[in-house]
């Protein structure tokens, strides 16, 4: 994906036991860093980035030359005030922006790994980002934060590290991801797999890549980011420059023509394969189950302060699954705070600008900030 | 601050577990946890308030009580307030019975409809009261079950509730209301404050 050398990157020795019961070690994490980390070391903000995101929150992103994928919510005075935060985001593993995943090549046979690549869950990708705390000689967090399958890793990551963070912002996600949410991770898996230049994962990236199989799996996800009412006043029934129908298959409807392009831009930064792997780690993300059903135990003796916000329009991740975790929280006296924001923007409307979204958060952030600053004067 | 937050801030001892529900802006919230270093957590049904609540950073969730006070556990508050929002539930009772079951206290505020304004305006003029604390007309008040201050001790009597203490709010004037002074301070309070035990 060249650039590469560009990036920020630490090489992770110590061995990591995967899930599936694998180990890894030696293995690079690529992140970037956003603000300065303060001389208390008590201003750090690690973001967990969702699906298809990777490290580059904010700004310019190097390698695709467009916006970081929480450019409205990362920033000097925005959401997470970088003039103040100390914001950390790494790609997950399994992902292709740097950290090791199935397009890191292996030095045995100069290709990437491919499908060679072991599965790996959300609860291995926290615990190699876990890392990152070591490296800055960061004791605690001041927060950690992510929408959808970055508000998964949030709450896996609390549930594992339980004295590591003092606030939690786990937006539009799920404790236990549903049937419906596993059925179209499968229908993209299955557009990649059917894709011939997919050849079992065992592509070689310089040469033909699974670009249209990569593509539709894109453009299906992508309807299930937006609501219906957003899709309908967005395009409608409107045409794409041509007035009338051609009455063929080419991109008549401008939500065609959309689609089509939201894939084709999509290829050109994503690997496949680490499409297979991420969607099946959020598959297989089931926090409830890893605490026996009781999903109050898996934040049992917290001290973090939780804010859960959903969203009106949200389909994929909707208001009752948040509200679950908020549910779990309740029955253990945690400290919890929860909003659902009114929005025709659907799941994607953690990534969009949301002014009541962005400003809540803030101003969460703020007063908590010196809030706990205050009591330890 | 409101007088009504003032009686209610002193019923509250230090260092106790506090659930506002219907919470509104966070005022009380905010008070209680600086002075009485409280661990207060809310409840408000309208998104702008819990947004507002949330941007102070109190630990507020967006809910009603009908169907979201189910989710605290027993006995999981020292104290559980209910201010001036009992007459909006589609069953107070069980809102009622639900606080008892939450909070080893339970603090509730009524607007009195026993004040004397609001009996001379149906008794004089034939219309629906409309005062300082119930404002609406009435084919517009969220208020769906209004009582007096006697018929809240009368509710609490046959419902085996203890009342601890009613205080009686009229203006800025704050008294106690006891047994022998209930048909009078029913007749001029504008709130009674009551805190129950069940």
């Amino acid at each position: 994906m060249g650039n590469l050398n560009k990036m920020k990157s630490i090489l992770i020795e110590k061995t990591l036991k995967l899930d599936c019961g694998k180990e890894i070690s030696n293995f690079p994490l690529a992140y970037e860093t956003y603000g300065n980390l303060n001389e208390k070391k008590d201003n750090a903000i690690l973001i967990f980035h969702a699906l298809t995101g990777d490290q580059y929150a904010s700004g310019i992103n190097p390698i695709t030359k467009k916006e970081g994928w929480w450019n409205y919510a990362v920033g000097p005075g925005k959401s997470f005030d970088t003039d103040k935060f100390f914001v950390i985001c790494a790609n997950v593993i399994g992902g292709c922006m740097g950290s090791y995943g199935p397009g890191t090549i292996d030095p045995l046979t100069n290709k990437p790994i491919g499908t060679n690549f072991p599965v790996i869950t959300i609860n291995d990708m926290v615990n190699a980002q876990y890392n990152l705390l070591d490296y800055f000689k960061i004791e605690k967090l001041f927060a950690v934060a992510g929408g959808s399958m970055g508000g998964m890793q949030v709450l896996q990551f609390v549930s594992n590290f339980p004295n590591k963070a003092r606030v939690a912002l786990p937006i539009a996600c799920t404790a236990s991801h549903s049937a419906q949410n596993i059925a179209f991770n499968e229908l993209g898996r299955q557009a990649i797999m059917s894709d011939s230049n997919w050849k079992e994962g065992l592509y070689d990236e310089k040469s033909t890549n699974p670009d249209k199989g990569l593509a539709v799996a894109r453009m299906a996800a992508h309807i299930t980011y937006l609501s219906k009412q957003g899709l309908q006043e967005k395009f409608g029934r409107n045409l794409q420059e041509r007035s009338d129908l051609k009455f063929g298959f080419d991109a008549d409807f401008q939500i065609e023509s959309y689609l089509r392009y939201q894939g084709s831009v999509f290829v050109d930064r994503f690997d496949a394969n680490s499409y297979l792997y991420i969607t099946r780690a959020m598959d297989y993300f089931d926090l409830t189950k890893q605490f026996n059903g009781n999903l109050s135990k898996a934040f049992k003796d917290t001290k973090t302060k939780f804010f859960i916000i959903s969203f009106t329009s949200d389909w994929l991740y909707p208001t009752s699954e948040n509200k679950d975790i908020v549910i779990a929280l309740n029955a253990i006296g945690a400290d919890v705070g929860f909003v659902e924001i009114k929005t025709d923007k659907g799941h994607d409307s953690f990534l969009l600008d949301v002014p009541d979204f962005l400003s809540t958060i803030k101003n969460y952030l703020n007063t908590t900030y010196s809030n706990i600053n205050e009591r330890r004067i | 601050m409101k007088e009504e937050f003032k009686v209610i801030s002193k019923f509250i001892e230090e260092k106790s577990r506090v659930l506002d529900v219907g919470c509104g802006d966070g005022i009380l919230m905010e008070y209680l946890s600086k002075n009485k270093v409280v661990d207060v957590r809310g409840l408000e049904i309208s998104k702008e308030k819990v947004k507002k609540c949330l941007s102070k950073g109190l630990a507020v969730i967006e809910g009603d009580a009908e169907n979201d006070l189910k989710q605290f556990p027993d006995l999981s508050f020292d104290y559980v307030i209910l201010s001036q929002t009992l007459q909006a539930f589609m069953s107070p009772e069980k809102v009622i019975e639900n606080l008892l079951r939450v909070g080893k206290k339970v603090i509730v505020t009524i607007p009195n409809f026993g004040h004397w304004k609001v009996r001379l305006d149906l008794l004089l003029k034939g219309e629906m009261p409309v005062t300082k604390n119930l404002p609406y007309q009435w084919y517009n008040t969220p208020n769906l079950h209004m009582c007096t201050i006697q018929d809240f001790y009368n509710f609490c009597n046959n419902k085996g509730i203890n009342i601890y203490k009613t205080i009686s709010l009229n203006g800025e004037k704050i008294s106690n209301i006891l047994n022998s002074n209930l048909k009078y301070k029913n007749l001029i309070s504008e709130l009674g404050i009551f805190l129950l035990e069940k």
